[in-house]
């Protein structure tokens, strides 16, 4: 085992403000692993980061094959980094088929880290390669290193009897400790790791440790004949605090948790199965001491039909899907706001229509959230724009269900469940606690079936009723209700109020919530960039950029879509343009058209990928200039 | 001050919206009955219902009630009994709602055995869409959407339950106040799932369907009403009995008189046993055909898997159990 030199000897190649790295192979080459580590030691190491992994749709797609790549992208530096990056800078490529894969998006200039051992004739056929592109002067503009990873890892762990396929499995750590040594890194929060996670495997954790210590010291020697470039790249200063990594999946799941704690009630969250929404379910399965209990129902309708009988019952039931499983659930949900009752539905959105795209992300569930119901049946719909967010969100969402008595749809999508990002943890102390519709008192006097729907005047939510409770026996159903009595009524005037009712309860959640406020830049002006949900990061940093170049450009993003805030028709009239990138066809333009009359620009990206800083960067270079330029 | 409650503190002020003469009058008099008898509380009472007729019962029961959507109560009834166990949860389905466009909720949540009890009212009609055949129409039933007779092969409710693993089977006619009422008491002491098939007449679109086996005239002969451990015994003065017959593996109707010692006694948690009575034609099984004790999924669900529902933990703590660092 080789001890790491000091740092301070160290050959500073390249220092920069930021570096998108991209590492890719087989599914089976642990490369999210790898990834995931690698971030948790960018943590620590005080760069600021933003990650995505890309994961092949084929849960075992053949090996070398070009489908069968799965990456992990990662972006880090001097914050604030709030995309996974455009362009890689550093490629690490296990195989032909993720070079052919990568190399595309890979900056010219660029850096690829190959494992020349798997670059066999059957391999690149594989890959769609006829000939070696490291032989064809295709790879002329980037810095090649070519290594013999495979070998490399298994002369290093050669003493431990693996099997070579076992053995083999080992080249992610091998590779991370190269990496490691490339970005000056300490070994020992992995090797801590590793010691937990094969706690029960000795082998495999004696040589993953070893891998990852020949990968690191490969570096070193590597670095006497500079054929490894290192880099120093800038740390943020983040806001003072606790930090940890957290991806979407991970922060949706504690903030959920955390308004049943806010709320003093119980969480049921039901779901059914499905890409990209599953991670929500296993992370919540985990959280029982926290007061939360989980159903993997028989359907995606059984699922959230038991989340309503949760709140029927007392607690706070939340189901979870992705756009195909929400049209199912979408018949219940109008049965959740007839019957006035709290629930939370989650969709992580992916690529459509019908099955479409399940791992790649997309925003156009939009109109399904807004409009997607049978009847004249609102409800209130939000958007987290970041993983750390997710956790905001999740419990502002529970505090309109619980205020207004009423579902509620947050939506994410798989980009941010996915995705990661250093988040400052919050003081639960500070957060309000979430205040629900209480029972009224009994009145022997008046019937009980009016008592539980005396609602609120400013929320329109009526009193929290569940089976159990004394002297408050009512019925409750999907037919229309009079309005008073709360029994059945097929009286006109009556369906008209009540119908009415329904509109005025989502629309009072405006009344709660906080004005619209413009992120980057000033509050009036030429160009305004609205968005909403994911696109939060490459918007961000496009309107930055941009400003920096001296553009009069601003930036304001949506978390609340219905009700949208009471200031936001002013906010947008203060610019000449309004400019909504979305990753649909123009979906949020069309409710800024219907709901506030304004006319936007729309710039429409459908393609299962994240949307770019640079091609939101392009948009508001045409956008600005012809403002400016005075043009028509 | 007394507690005891009567059937009537169990009926609703509400206007009944039930034809006159159709059979869930007489369940619901019964049911109410079988409530009060069992001293059951009102405020710990939910009947949850899907969309059909049957499923207006909800409204005409004092208790919490629940009318929810098309084939979906079992779900919406498993939710509310998963976060209070201690409610007693029934279910009003019928064969359209539970067999047909919830059949699948039916078949999970007999598996699941949660405690829920589930009476479906078996008319082998759609009733409140008018008239069109349903899963358990026999074929050729000829309705409005089946002018030349229906196509499907019927559906046996018992077959279903059986095949889906249920714990608990039983059946009884919507008229038959004694043997209704005993199949509710029995199906509401068994911890678990309970299906209670209910022959329910339709006297609008499908009346006196199973006539073969309620009219009075024919009742005894063709009816069998079992007991279990007791001898199965049919007939105006038990002259009948069932006997196995081991080289066609069926049920022979035999002379009891003769051969009392060839008469099979019922053992409802025989399950082969139970799929024979199922298939009989006639005599028709009723009363307990199938019922075998399991932990109940709500048990299993607070003991083994997921949360107590105790809040043990906090959010704070469980955001920091990862890596996390400090900045200063
Ligand atoms: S249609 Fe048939 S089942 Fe429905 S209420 Fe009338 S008689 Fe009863």
């Amino acid at each position: 085992m080789r001890r790491r030199a000091p740092s301070e000897f160290m050959k500073k190649e390249h220092k920069r403000n930021s570096i998108v790295i991209r590492l890719a192979g087989d599914s089976g080459d642990g490369v999210q692993l790898m990834g995931s580590q690698f971030a948790a030691s960018t943590a620590l190491h005080g760069n600021d980061f933003s990650t995505f992994p890309d994961f092949p749709a084929e849960i075992r797609a053949p090996a070398g094959s070009t489908f069968g790549v799965s990456a992990y992208q990662m972006n880090l530096g001097g914050g604030p980094i709030t995309t996974a990056g455009d362009a890689p800078q550093v490629l690490v490529a296990f195989n032909p088929a993720a070079l052919k894969v990568s190399l595309p998006l890979l900056e010219p200039g660029g850096l690829i880290l190959l494992n020349s051992d798997s670059f066999t004739t059957r391999n690149l056929v594989k890959a769609g390669y006829a000939n070696d592109p490291r032989e064809t002067g295709e790879l002329d503009s980037y810095q090649l290193v070519a290594t013999e990873i495979s070998s490399l890892n298994l002369e290093a762990i050669k003493d431990f009897g693996l099997s070579k396929s076992d053995g083999g499995r080992c080249k992610n750590f091998w590779s991370l400790g190269l990496l490691l040594w490339m970005f000056d890194r300490d070994l020992q929060l992995i090797v801590d790791w590793i010691q937990r996670k094969f706690a029960d495997q000795p082998v495999f954790r004696d040589a993953n440790i070893a891998a990852l210590h020949s990968g690191h010291a490969f570096g070193e020697t590597a670095e006497l004949s500079a054929a490894i470039p290192q880099f120093d790249i800038e740390r943020t200063a983040l806001a003072p605090g606790e930090y940890r990594g957290i991806s979407g999946a991970e922060a949706l799941s504690l903030g959920i948790a955390a308004a049943g704690e806010l709320a003093d009630r119980n969480i049921l969250f039901c779901s059914y199965p499905i890409t990209p929404a599953s991670p929500l379910l296993h992370r919540l399965a985990q959280l029982g001491e926290l007061g939360v209990g989980t159903f993997q129902a028989e359907d995606e309708i059984a699922a959230i039909c038991a989340a309503i009988g949760a709140s029927y019952g007392g607690m706070i039931g939340v189901t979870s899907s992705s756009g195909p499983g929400i049209a199912l659930k979408t018949e219940a949900m109008g049965l959740a706001v007839n019957a006035e009752l709290p629930l939370l539905i989650v969709n992580s959105q992916r690529g459509g229509p019908s099955t479409g795209l399940p791992t790649k992300t997309e925003q156009s569930d939009l109109y399904q959230a807004i409009y997607g119901r049978n009847g004249d049946t609102p409800v209130p719909v939000l958007a987290a724009r970041s993983p750390g967010d997710c956790f905001y969100v999740a419990i502002e969402a529970v505090r309109i269900a619980l205020r207004h008595m009423t579902p509620v749809i947050l939506l994410t999508d798989g980009f941010l469940s996915n995705a990661a990002e250093p988040w400052l943890l919050p003081d639960m102390n500070t957060i309000e606690v979430i205040d629900s519709n209480p029972a009224p008192t009994v009145d022997t006097e008046r019937e009980s079936q009016a008592l539980v729907f005396e609602r609120n005047p400013e929320t329109l939510g009526r009193p929290w009723v569940a089976p159990g409770m004394p002297g408050l026996m009512h019925r409750l159903g999907g037919l229309e209700k009079d309005i008073k009595s709360g029994h059945i009524s097929y009286d006109a005037q009556n369906h008209q109020l009540m119908t009415n009712m329904r509109a005025a309860k989502v629309a009072s959640v405006a009344k709660f919530i906080p004005p619209q406020s413009i992120e980057l830049g000033e509050t009036t002006g030429d160009l305004l960039v609205l968005g909403w949900g994911s696109t939060y990061g490459p918007i961000f940093q496009a309107v930055r950029r941009a400003q920096q170049e001296g553009l009069a450009v601003s930036f304001s993003h949506l978390r609340h879509l219905n009700p949208m805030p009471a200031n936001l028709a002013d906010l947008l009239q203060g610019f000449d343009r309004v400019l909504v990138p979305e990753m649909n066809m123009g979906q949020l333009s069309t409710l800024l058209r219907d709901k506030l009359g304004a006319n936007p620009i729309t710039y429409c990206k459908v393609s299962g990928q994240p949307l770019t800083i640079n091609e939101v960067e392009q948009q508001i270079h045409m956008h600005v200039t012809s403002s400016t330029g005075g043009e028509a | 001050m007394s507690t005891e409650l009567t059937a009537k503190d169990f009926t609703t002020s509400q206007e009944i919206r039930w034809c006159p003469g159709c059979g869930d009058y007489a369940i619901l008099k019964t049911v109410t009955k079988a409530l009060a008898d069992a001293g059951a509380k009102r405020e710990n009472t939910a009947f949850i219902s899907g969309i059909g007729c049957s499923s207006r019962f909800p409204y005409y029961v004092d208790t919490y009630g629940f009318h929810t959507i098309h084939g979906r109560a079992p779900a919406v009834a498993t939710g509310l009994k998963l976060v209070n166990p201690v409610l007693d949860v029934w279910v009003v389905t019928g064969d359209g709602d539970g067999l047909s466009i919830g059949g699948n909720h039916l078949l999970h949540t007999l598996r699941r055995n949660i405690g829920l009890k589930i009476l479906l009212f078996n008319n082998e009609i759609y009733g409140l869409t008018k008239g069109q055949y349903s899963p358990t129409s026999r074929p050729g039933t000829r309705t409005p959407s089946s002018p030349r007779g229906s196509l499907d092969t019927q559906l046996s409710a018992g077959a279903f339950a059986l095949g889906a693993g249920a714990h608990f089977f039983a059946r009884a006619i919507d008229t038959d106040k004694k043997g209704l009422g005993s199949v509710l008491e029995a199906a509401q002491k068994h911890d678990g799932t309970s299906l209670v098939e209910i022959f329910q007449n339709c006297i609008v679109y499908n009346d006196n369907v199973f006539g073969a086996f309620t009219d009075k005239a024919t009742a005894a002969d063709a009816q069998l009403r079992l007991q279990h451990g007791e001898p199965m015994l049919f007939g105006a003065d038990n002259e009948k009995g069932l006997s196995l017959n081991t080289k066609t593996l069926q049920l022979d109707v035999i002379d009891a008189k003769k051969h009392p010692e060839n008469v099979m006694r019922h053992d409802a948690h025989n399950k082969i046993l139970a799929q024979m009575l199922i298939e009989l034609n006639l005599p028709v099984a009723l009363g307990v055909i199938y019922e075998n004790a399991a932990a109940p999924y709500e048990k299993t669900f607070y003991t083994e898997h997921s949360s107590h529902f105790t809040r043990t933990g906090k959010v704070a703590d469980a955001l920091r159990r990862t890596n996390t660092w400090t900045v200063t």
